[in-house]
């Protein structure tokens, strides 16, 4: 395998560059609209009256602050640390998402634009961005996979009932990676009245940094809630990393604490089998969707098919800031297979009550393993990003029960 | 001087525009891509464009896309394509050959390997779709000092500052978008592609190519008027694609040779008139 090409920064860092990644890869006719887009951004971010309206829907229609809560059980099964879990579960819509799809949809408002459209992979962004397209009156066009479509019919059929249509895309290995390269097609031929929501920190500039100011309520109600429970900021932060939205939503208000942050990547049938989704544990840099980051890409630079259970970690890239914070060392990627995250959700499910999503899984199981390392003196948050419910024909399925 | 500034120079000279063919390199000919290529050149190509397949073309339409898929099942490397090259210049030392593709095949390869080995082979130009002048430092010193033209695109939507920007770092021609979309789109507005090219001559000296959307004869004769050239790419891969058991050579000949004709029939009016 080739060694890593990453060049050098020939000159001061841009906006929207992470050390050598990020960046602005698109072709000429997305230039103006993501002008735009940062330009707006960069006027709204700081005008009050935006920020008390997504303050206001944050509270009362997506149900925030979503509690912290000491998994006392949990925390006894694994027989070490305490473990704390972030419930972003509870959101409406069951995941993290959310978050950034009204903060987008308002700005697209505050555009002027009409219509919305964006990728989805397991469905749970399409649902969250259909969802507040639904409440703000605006088109919303979804494109997924169509292998996702076949393996996740009841969120096809919940942003279909919210209005939403759904394209099938059938170009390539037909998973989240083509549907964000035919939403961006979708983009180019519209700019005019469209306003793309992308789902993760990826993608061209603004995006990786829009799409985290967004989710990083997770992180800044985690920090409160954990001061006020435990009186000290915890040991270790654990998310799990597909895109790795949640997680970076989690990690940036405590950047600059002494708290080990900690990336949990999709490791599939494992590693050494070639069918993950772990580009910062076993990929390279490289340019894919607008930004440079690590990707999961053969020795000629072509993208490689993933794997993972989950279906919300099964992309090729990773946000170019989690590539940065891997390089620089403040935080560190592990990873977690298939059958570590079908242990994590059973055991979460039983000793707890609470059904997470395949995604979430990830981040327990190996919460798990550090939980014993560091042991009882120490503290763990973990991001539930999602709930489980979307994944009980998945988890059936693999283990033989006919609903 | 290089193969594109000459090659532009005499088609000043002769009062000629540009007619420029994109096919996807490994598509649907395979090896035979360089009779292919020679093919074109005898129907009346000034400049070949030759397409990088990459595994996620985001630009691209369905017929390019689908030709880079296709491609890519054969195997077919950015080494693959550099061969073709090479081989073509065996016959043919004269035609310009520019690669069109995406960043991250070159990138994995090393910039400066790319551009040495491109040169060798005998490559004039590299048009990086998802590649904009902003992050363009980064990669085009190499590619120049192999003597190497960057090429880039202006679009529609393409603000006047930008368009001095693009000056700085383009070399070869430019590549005017002629439409919000991507490759293959069909919904040319010719008069306001007219009226941007007149725009970008008062920014950018270079040779301007419109590409994206010009299917046929006439649409290629009345966009030619005012630019130095036009770009076919999906319209030629569709009839390559639908040849049945005609040879490719013979289907890219006859779809070519048209399109020359009304263009260099074009050039005779506005010259009488001029």
């Amino acid at each position: 395998m080739p060694t890593n090409p990453i060049p050098e920064p020939s000159r001061p860092p841009a906006p929207g560059h992470f050390g050598p990644y990020g960046g602005s890869f698109v072709s000429e006719t997305l230039i103006e609209p993501l002008n735009a887009l940062i330009e707006s951004y960069d006027k709204l971010k700081v005008d009050p009256a935006f920020r008390a309206e997504l303050d206001a829907d944050l509270a009362n229609y997506v149900g925030r602050p979503t509690p912290l809560y000491f998994a006392a059980r949990l925390t006894r099964e694994y027989g070490g640390a305490r473990i704390f879990l972030k419930r972003e579960d509870l959101n409406h819509t069951g995941a993290h998402k959310v978050n950034n799809t009204v903060g987008q949809a308002m700005l697209a408002n505050r555009m002027g634009k009409t219509r919305i459209i964006a990728e989805t992979g397991a469905g749970q962004h399409g649902v969250a961005t259909a969802t507040v397209a639904a409440r703000l009156g605006l088109k919303c066009v979804v494109y997924m996979g169509e292998e996702d479509i076949a393996r996740q019919s009841p969120n096809v059929f919940r942003m279909r009932l919210l209005g939403a249509e759904v394209v099938p895309v059938t170009s390539g290995s037909r998973t989240l990676k083509d549907a964000m390269n035919e939403a961006l097609r979708d983009w180019v031929a519209n700019v005019d009245d469209t306003f793309y929501i992308i789902g993760t920190v990826a993608g061209p500039h603004p995006y990786p940094t829009m799409v985290r100011d967004f989710q990083s309520v997770i992180g800044r109600e985690a920090r409160a809630q954990i001061l006020e429970q435990t009186g000290a900021l915890p040991d270790a932060v654990v998310a799990c990393v597909g895109g790795g939205s949640n997680a970076i939503g989690i990690f940036h208000p405590f950047i600059d604490d002494p708290v080990r942050l900690i990336g949990v990547e999709a490791a599939g049938h494992g590693l050494e089998t070639g069918r993950h989704s772990a580009p910062l544990t076993a990929g390279r840099s490289g340019v894919l969707h607008g930004n440079r980051t690590y990707l999961m890409q053969d020795d000629n630079g072509q993208i490689l098919p993933t794997h993972s259970i989950s279906a919300g970690l099964d992309y090729p890239g990773v946000g170019p800031e989690h590539a940065w914070l891997k390089d620089t060392g403040r935080a560190e990627y592990v990873s977690a297979t298939d059958a570590e995250a079908m242990q994590g959700f059973h055991t979460l499910t039983r000793v707890e009550g609470i059904i997470p999503a395949l995604e979430s899984s990830h981040a327990i199981a190996h919460a798990g393993k550090l939980a014993r390392e560091l042991g009882p003196e120490a503290s763990i948050i973990v991001n539930l990003s999602g709930r489980g419910d979307k994944d009980i024909n998945t988890v059936a399925e693999r283990e033989g029960i006919e609903l | 001087m290089n193969r594109l500034d000459a090659t532009f120079d005499q088609l000043k000279r002769d009062r000629r525009k540009a007619l420029v063919p994109y096919v996807t390199a490994g598509d649907p000919a395979g090896d035979d891509t360089v009779a292919l290529l020679h093919a074109l050149v005898e129907a009346g190509a000034d400049v070949l464009e030759l397409g990088v397949p990459f595994s996620d073309p985001m630009a691209d339409g369905p017929t390019v896309a689908l030709a880079c898929e296709r491609a890519l099942a054969k195997g077919l490397r950015l080494i693959d394509v550099l061969q073709i090259v090479g081989r073509f210049r065996e016959r043919d030392t004269q035609t310009p050959i520019v690669l069109m593709g995406y960043l991250n095949p070159i990138e994995s390869m090393g910039y400066s390997r790319f551009a040495k080995a491109a040169a060798a082979a005998g490559v004039d130009g590299v048009l990086i779709v998802d590649l904009t002048p902003e992050e363009a430092p980064d990669v085009t010193p190499d590619l120049r000092e192999a003597g190497l033209a960057p090429i880039f695109l202006a679009a529609p939507n393409t603000q006047e500052p930008r368009m001095r920007a693009i000056a700085q770092e383009a070399a070869g021609y430019l590549y005017y978008v002629s439409l919000k979309g991507v490759t293959g789109s069909n919904r040319l507005d010719t008069d306001e592609v007219a009226k941007r090219v007149r725009q970008l001559k008062a920014h950018i000296s270079l040779p301007i190519l419109v590409g994206f959307g010009i299917r046929d004869a006439d649409t290629a004769a009345i966009v030619a008027d005012t630019a130095d050239g036009v770009v076919i790419g999906s319209a030629l891969i569709q009839a390559l694609v639908d040849r049945g058991e005609r040879p490719a050579v013979d289907v890219a000949r006859n779809f070519l040779a048209p399109i020359r004709a009304a263009m260099d029939a074009g050039a005779q009016t506005s010259g009488n008139a001029a």
